[in-house]
């Protein structure tokens, strides 16, 4: 293990890199699928089947194709970023479409009743929305919007493998090709990087849950 | 359509509607439009770069196809493999947890823990990384070293999901089913066997199916590690002979949606079958968790 502890700067560098890239995506899908939510549940026809066409394109196809099309797609038509950019808007996309679906799913919890009952008290619609329905929607959609981003935490490793330098995977490989450490002990330490961020996001996901909890 | 965002609309709403959907189809046309000019723009339609993939008179039509095809066979035995042994090792595993006692089970449960929380790319790369490093010979396997690591690495994760899927399965029981099994005298193994498992496998149908469009998607994992020609290598190596990567990828992409639509269309049917003959499944859309 003298690998990883050696280099123990690296890989905080590394790790605090793909770090970067998960809260970067966090970001960025949390608000394209708040967008895409909205369309999908609006009353605009146009809006929802956009919104629907999004998600099923999005959900059904490999993040890795989404990855690529970035990537290796997007400089054929003259669009050119770094892969550090590429990488987090396809993690972006990806994720959005299951970011919508989670918000949808805490939308559909809130009962009918409880719009019922406020139109039927005299909120008008902004009032019902603002007041009785979002606030239990946001409540009830954390769990989902939580493991959803667990999930894409996990999936950043995919963007680190395909080569955004710098970050915990690049460390794997710079140690283990070129300053020649034996690879085992050294993507142990990765494996142990990813770990962190994600089973620290799952505690923070049960605390979240717990604070928020809705007995319906 | 009335829910719990809005009411049924009336005239006015109606008519309101009506004014909004011509004016955000408009727009959304637009934008298909620009994004349309733009390729246009760059030759992006250009016989050229989409004659190999949809006109059969070229030379490299057969060529190219039959490679789609090989890797699409290639996909296919990876993700049944790995769903197959997925199954049997998730079995194991939750019975495991679930019949063990308090303390006993503590490594099932780090172990299910630990694979649940690693990224799949890193399990399959690590997988390859420890048999290489520890000079374990897989020489016996069929097929490719290649294709054992992502089956491997696959089935490390999705057996320990489907550990989980087990348990929600049999926590979903009634609980008399339990008791019933153990007052006419069985053990609490036959109870499982017997009782609680056949009936779970049911109630669990959905969720597998959901869980093989996972499997699907994460076979691609091995198009960035580099380890097996499967679908998406296979389209990349032909793009770069052919320099159309957009037009390779549509295809590929096109043929992962294409499936993975259907296969999760097949699990909201098994789930509406099952509800009407009065199993309560699990829900399908286990789906609302990405895989890669």
């Amino acid at each position: 293990m003298d690998a990883v502890f050696d280099n123990l700067d690296l890989y905080w560098s590394g790790f605090l890199r793909s770090l970067g890239i998960c809260l970067w995506a966090m970001v960025g899908s949390l608000l394209l699928g708040t967008v895409i939510a909205v369309c999908r549940v609006s009353p605009n026809p146009a809006l929802r089947a956009f919104g629907a066409a999004w998600v099923t394109v999005v959900r059904n196809c490999p993040l890795t194709v989404v990855l690529f099309f970035f990537a290796f797609g997007l400089p054929t038509i003259g669009i050119n970023y770094s892969y550090y950019v590429f990488g987090v808007s396809a993690l972006v996309v990806y994720t959005s479409a299951f970011v919508c679906e989670a918000l949808r799913s805490g939308i559909n919890a809130v009962s009918a009743g409880q719009a019922e009952a406020a139109r039927a008290i005299g909120l008008t619609f902004t009032q019902t929305l603002s007041s009785v329905i979002l606030p239990q929607a946001f409540r009830s959609s954390i769990p989902p919007v939580g493991s959803v981003l667990i999930a894409m935490f996990k999936n950043s490793a995919v963007v680190g493998a395909f080569g955004v330098g710098r970050d915990l995977w690049s460390v794997g490989k710079r140690l283990s090709s070129a300053q020649g450490y034996d690879a085992l002990p050294v993507f142990t330490g990765v494996a142990v990087g990813y770990l962190v961020i994600t089973l620290t996001a799952s505690a923070l996901l049960a605390l979240a849950e717990r604070k928020v909890a809705i007995v319906r | 359509m009335s829910n719990v965002l809005y009411d049924q609309p009336g005239p006015r709403a109606r008519r309101r509607n009506l004014i909004g959907a011509v004016v955000a189809g408009v727009l959304l046309l637009a934008l298909v439009a620009l994004v349309l000019r733009k390729l246009a723009a760059e030759g992006q339609f250009d016989m050229e770069l989409w004659g190999p993939l949809i006109d059969p008179s070229t030379d490299e039509f057969p060529l190219v196809w039959g490679l789609i095809r090989q890797g699409l066979t290639a996909t296919l035995v990876a993700a049944g493999l790995a769903i197959v042994f997925s199954l049997l090792l998730g079995t194991g595993l939750g019975m495991l947890r679930m019949m063990l006692g308090k303390y006993s089970r503590t490594p099932v449960v780090v172990w299910i823990e630990l694979f649940r929380g690693l990224p799949v790319i890193v399990t399959i790369f690590y997988v390859y990384t420890f048999i290489r490093s520890q000079r374990i010979d897989i020489g016996f396997l069929p097929g490719d070293d290649g294709l054992w690591f992502v089956v491997i690495g696959l089935t490390l994760y999705n057996s320990v999901i489907i550990a989980e899927i087990l348990r929600a399965g049999v926590a979903s029981l009634p609980r008399g089913q339990a008791e019933a099994g153990l007052a006419i005298g069985m053990t609490p193994r036959q109870t499982m066997l017997t009782v609680q498992l056949p009936q779970a496998f049911r109630t669990m149908l959905p969720a597998l199916i959901s869980q093989l469009v996972v499997i699907l998607k994460d076979t691609s994992l091995a198009a960035i590690l580099a380890l097996y020609t499967e679908l998406l290598r296979r389209g990349n190596l032909i793009s770069l002979n052919l320099d159309n990567p957009i037009q390779v990828l549509f295809v590929i992409g096109l043929i992962f949606i294409v499936i993975n639509y259907l296969l999760s269309k097949l699990a909201e049917f098994t789930e509406r079958r099952l509800s009407r003959s009065g199993v309560k499944p699990l829900a399908a859309d286990t789906s609302a968790v990405p895989a890669t």
